[in-house]
């Protein structure tokens, strides 16, 4: 059972909260303002029940992955893949494990739960999923879905996201998450349930809102920018990498044909003979090496693709952002001309357009006491936007602060992981030429004996 | 034949061929081998039979007697040529050095060609100076070899790079092809200086000291176009034939022959191979070290450490850029040379069952008492001798080409064996280094947090 290379040893620690109660699995319902994180986001009541939960150190694990076959939503015959995720508590101080939960799930409900999480959470810069379909292929790899080593490289992406969400301080509060991890049936119907889908912004308004917008703030703005960069740069980066991976695997491979005709042109030789086949066999030996050194970038290239969704998870805390600004700008503007109207139509003047005033022009006056009616009307939408505005402007700045606040957690993470990464692949270039010159040392050895 | 025109001429005299003078566009007569006719071998001189005007299939000078060393005055046996053989390799004892160079081009009305310098330097005394520097085309080179393969039909005669390459050859005159050309013909000049036998052939002194026009005139002795084309009807009808019986050695000779000819195109075709692929991986990688340049310049905190994989990368494709030229010139040239050699074996083989088989089919008439037994038996005397000669030398020949090549293979592969170990290190020390330097700053970093 592998363990993502990220980090074999990732435990989740308990957020930096006031403790929230025994340890016990006990149900005090926690109140809700002890803990930082949305209030009215949460689904249901117990939000909070259950992260005694996490006072104890868990240990999350996706161990394995099953082909299966089963019926889709239009009753055809489909195979998917199954995780096996497993939930292990640890005893604080001698460090036993004891198996609490184990599940199956397949990649769709993984897929529900970050949309969940998402809707939820929109200033939080959610933790990305393992590519849906290989990508950045290089000509060995299979593009296919059932392919096992892509199927591996999913099992511990996934296994990932979820380490990642439990020690994230807010998310890993999540009732649906929770229940992500501990049941089985009926998750999908719970999560439904929650409506989230109804809550979530449509695209065609984020991108409204995004040409739309006169002034977001500016960090924003450079974070969409360096996030836009992000992607291209890593884009970039992982097809190049694909390409001299492939030439790579080409050079080696190659060498092994020097194995075969080797041996078969030892056959006529005397003095050489010796030589030559066991200089073919190191041949045979270089090129396989090249299996294993290409499967160790694999892993290094999905700790780069990471961060590359993870520019799309930070573009979608600006777009809510830039949603959140418009809309305030949009109800900003719309209690300005409620009111200019209210002071037209009690001053008499009228300086903007309104169709009351039009119809009062075709139709004739409107008398005094209509009047007086709209007013009170404009009067009391105009009291009622200002409270709007108010709350709104109040969400903005907490909604700016709290991401700005888990923004800076990311970037923490990712220089940490990158810098990591980067050391990784230096590492893997080393263990390389160390067998290159081993190989190649043998080989000389052999050829300086024909 | 390279599609030379020749004029017509009388057989078997030594008159000089007609077709135009000097060069005439495409065509080189060749001429019969005077290189029988005069002193040629400083101890080993012959003096050819002009009688055998039946045995056409080869040339007069390469009748009865292979040069060196089955004239009757000097009874060296194949063993002591292989003595002597070491003996010559020695670089002391060499005493004729030959460098190809200064690759020219020249146009006339008719053609394009190119012309290669050669300088000799040489300490015997047959030559009349020390240093000769002359200019030979590609076809001069042609004709010394056509004239050592008739003057010795059983020896190995080293191969000269091809006339053509068809494949991936956009215009003849490259830069590429010209330098490999050149150290081919370096190499081919060079290998038969150090043949024991091919150094003392007088056409092969005509070629490396006579002035342009000196050459011309001496090519135009020879057998001329008939008489060659009598040579080519004779040896198909004897191959025909059939060989009776090949002496054992020379059975598994040809075996040898096969094999060693499938392996070494097989090895050929892997390393070119394998230079294709390098050269894919270092244009790959040309683009793969900048990339990290680029996304430094969003990053702060990474900037240093994607600084330095990007140069560690650029440092690895600049070792892997030697790697290739280190393939191309130790091993590229020695596997293809090997495999023009196993084209020539063949060659030769045939050549020596050719000889084998005239032997055979005078044998034959003799059983048959087709034809005067008197003259049959004498003739059969003859050929019974040449047959000797032939196998002989080509033994001798064989041995000392067995021990070239697998000197050459085992030097050539150990040379890339030590590049591969070269590149290695050095991505090796910069990988390494970039990593000291990466956990150097993390200490710093650290103790920097604690102060």
């Amino acid at each position: 059972m592998e363990q993502a290379p990220l980090d074999p040893e990732r435990r989740l620690q308990p957020a930096p909260l006031e403790p929230l109660g025994l340890p016990d699995a006990g149900l005090e319902s926690v109140v809700g303002e002890e803990a930082e994180g949305p209030r009215d986001e949460g689904p249901g009541d117990g939000t909070m029940t259950e992260n005694n939960f996490w006072l104890k150190k868990i240990e999350i694990s996706v161990s394995e992955a099953e082909k299966r076959t089963g019926r889709n939503a239009m009753n055809m015959q489909e195979t998917y893949t199954a995780y096996l995720i497993e939930t292990r508590s640890v005893e604080h101080i001698d460090g036993q494990s004891v198996l609490t939960d184990s599940l199956w799930r397949r990649y769709s409900e993984f897929e529900l739960l970050r949309n969940y999480l998402l809707v939820y959470y929109p200033h939080i810069v959610v933790p990305p999923l393992p590519e849906k379909r290989a990508e950045f292929v290089w000509h060995k790899l299979s593009a296919d879905n059932m392919d096992p080593d892509f199927v591996e490289r999913r099992r511990i992406g996934l296994e990932n996201f979820l380490l990642r969400v439990a020690s994230h301080p807010i998310l890993c509060r999540d009732k649906i998450f929770y229940l992500f991890l501990t049941q089985e049936g009926n998750w999908k119907e719970t999560v439904n349930e929650t409506g989230f889908q109804l809550k979530a912004d449509s695209r065609l308004k984020a991108l409204n809102a995004t040409f739309r917008v006169k002034n977001p703030d500016k960090r924003f703005t450079e974070l969409k920018h360096y996030s836009d960069e992000l992607q291209s740069v890593i884009s970039h980066l992982l097809r190049v990498r694909a390409r001299v991976a492939d030439r790579l695997y080409g050079v080696y491979k190659v060498h092994g044909n020097y194995g075969r005709v080797f041996s078969e042109w030892s056959a006529i030789e005397k003095e050489m003979g010796d030589g030559l086949q066991s200089a073919g066999h190191h041949m045979d030996v270089y090129a396989s090496s090249i299996d294993d050194i290409l499967e160790d970038e694999e892993h290094y290239a999905d700790q780069l693709k990471e961060y590359l969704f993870y520019a799309e998870a930070l573009r979608a805390v600006c777009r809510k952002h830039e949603l959140m600004q418009y809309d305030l700008e949009m109800a900003a503007q719309d209690l300005a001309s409620k009111k200019q109207q209210c002071e037209e139509l009690a001053t008499g003047t009228v300086r903007t357009f309104s169709l009351k005033g039009m119809t009062t022009k075709l139709f004739g006056q409107e008398t005094p006491e209509q009047r007086e009616a709209r007013i009170k009307v404009l009067e009391e939408q105009i009291n009622e936007g200002e409270q709007q505005l108010k709350s709104k402007n109040q969400e903005g700045r907490e909604f700016v602060k709290n991401a700005w606040a888990d923004i800076e957690r990311f970037k923490e993470q990712k220089n940490h992981d990158l810098k990591e990464a980067l050391i990784s692949y230096a590492v893997m270039q080393i263990s390389m030429c160390k067998k290159g010159i081993q190989v190649w040392t043998n080989a000389k050895e052999c050829f300086s004996k024909m | 034949m390279e599609g030379e025109c020749r004029a017509p001429q009388a057989r078997s005299s030594a008159l000089p061929a007609g077709g135009g003078g000097g060069e005439s566009p495409g065509s080189d007569a060749p001429l019969p081998g005077s290189s029988g006719s005069s002193a040629l071998l400083q101890a080993e001189v012959l003096d050819l039979d002009e009688d055998e005007d039946d045995l056409e299939v080869f040339s007069k000078d390469a009748s009865l007697m292979d040069m060196n060393s089955f004239s009757p005055m000097m009874p060296t046996s194949p063993l002591s040529m292989i003595n002597q053989v070491k003996f010559e390799d020695e670089p002391d004892l060499k005493d004729l050095f030959i460098t190809v160079d200064e690759p020219e081009s020249h146009v006339t009305t008719i053609e394009t060609f190119i012309t290669y310098r050669i300088i000799t330097k040489t300490s015997r005394g047959e030559f009349d100076s020390s240093e000769f520097e002359v200019r030979r085309r590609y076809q001069d080179f042609l004709w010394l070899k056509e004239r050592l393969e008739e003057a010795h039909p059983t020896l190995i005669i080293p191969p000269l790079p091809e006339k053509f390459i068809v494949k991936g050859m956009v215009e003849r005159f490259n830069d590429d092809f010209i330098e490999t050309r050149r150290k081919a013909l370096h190499k081919f000049l060079n290998r038969i200086a150090d043949h024991p036998t091919l150094t003392f052939n007088e056409d092969f002194k005509v070629f490396l000291t006579a002035q342009a026009w000196e050459l011309s005139s001496h090519k135009k002795q020879g057998p001329g176009l008939l008489s060659r084309m009598g040579q080519t009807v004779r040896a198909v009808a004897l191959s025909m034939r059939g060989v009776k019986s090949r002496p054992e050695e020379f059975m598994e000779m040809n075996n040898f022959i096969e094999i060693f000819s499938q392996k070494i195109n097989l090895i050929d075709k892997i390393s070119q191979r394998i230079y294709k692929e390098e050269r894919e991986y270092f244009d790959e990688m040309k683009e793969y070290g900048p990339i990290h340049i680029l996304w430094s310049a969003s990053e702060e905190d990474l900037a240093d450490t994607l600084k330095g994989v990007a140069s560690c990368i650029d440092k690895c494709c600049k070792a892997t850029e030697k790697r290739m030229s280190g393939l191309s010139e130790a091993l590229l040239p020695v596997v293809h040379e090997y495999v023009l050699y196993s084209e020539m074996l063949m060659g030769v083989m045939k050549r020596r069952d050719q000889i084998q088989a005239e032997l055979d089919s005078k044998v034959e008439a003799l059983t048959s008492k087709k034809a005067d037994t008197d003259l049959l038996t004498e003739e059969i005397g003859k050929l019974e001798d040449k047959v000797e000669c032939a196998n002989n030398a080509l033994k001798a020949d064989w041995e000392r080409w067995k021990q070239n090549m697998q000197n050459d293979v085992k030097s050539a592969f150990t040379d890339i064996a030590e590049e591969n170990i070269h590149y290695y290190e050095q991505c090796l020390a910069t990988w390494e280094s970039f990593l000291t330097s990466q956990t150097d700053l993390h200490l710093e970093e650290a103790s920097e947090d604690k102060s």
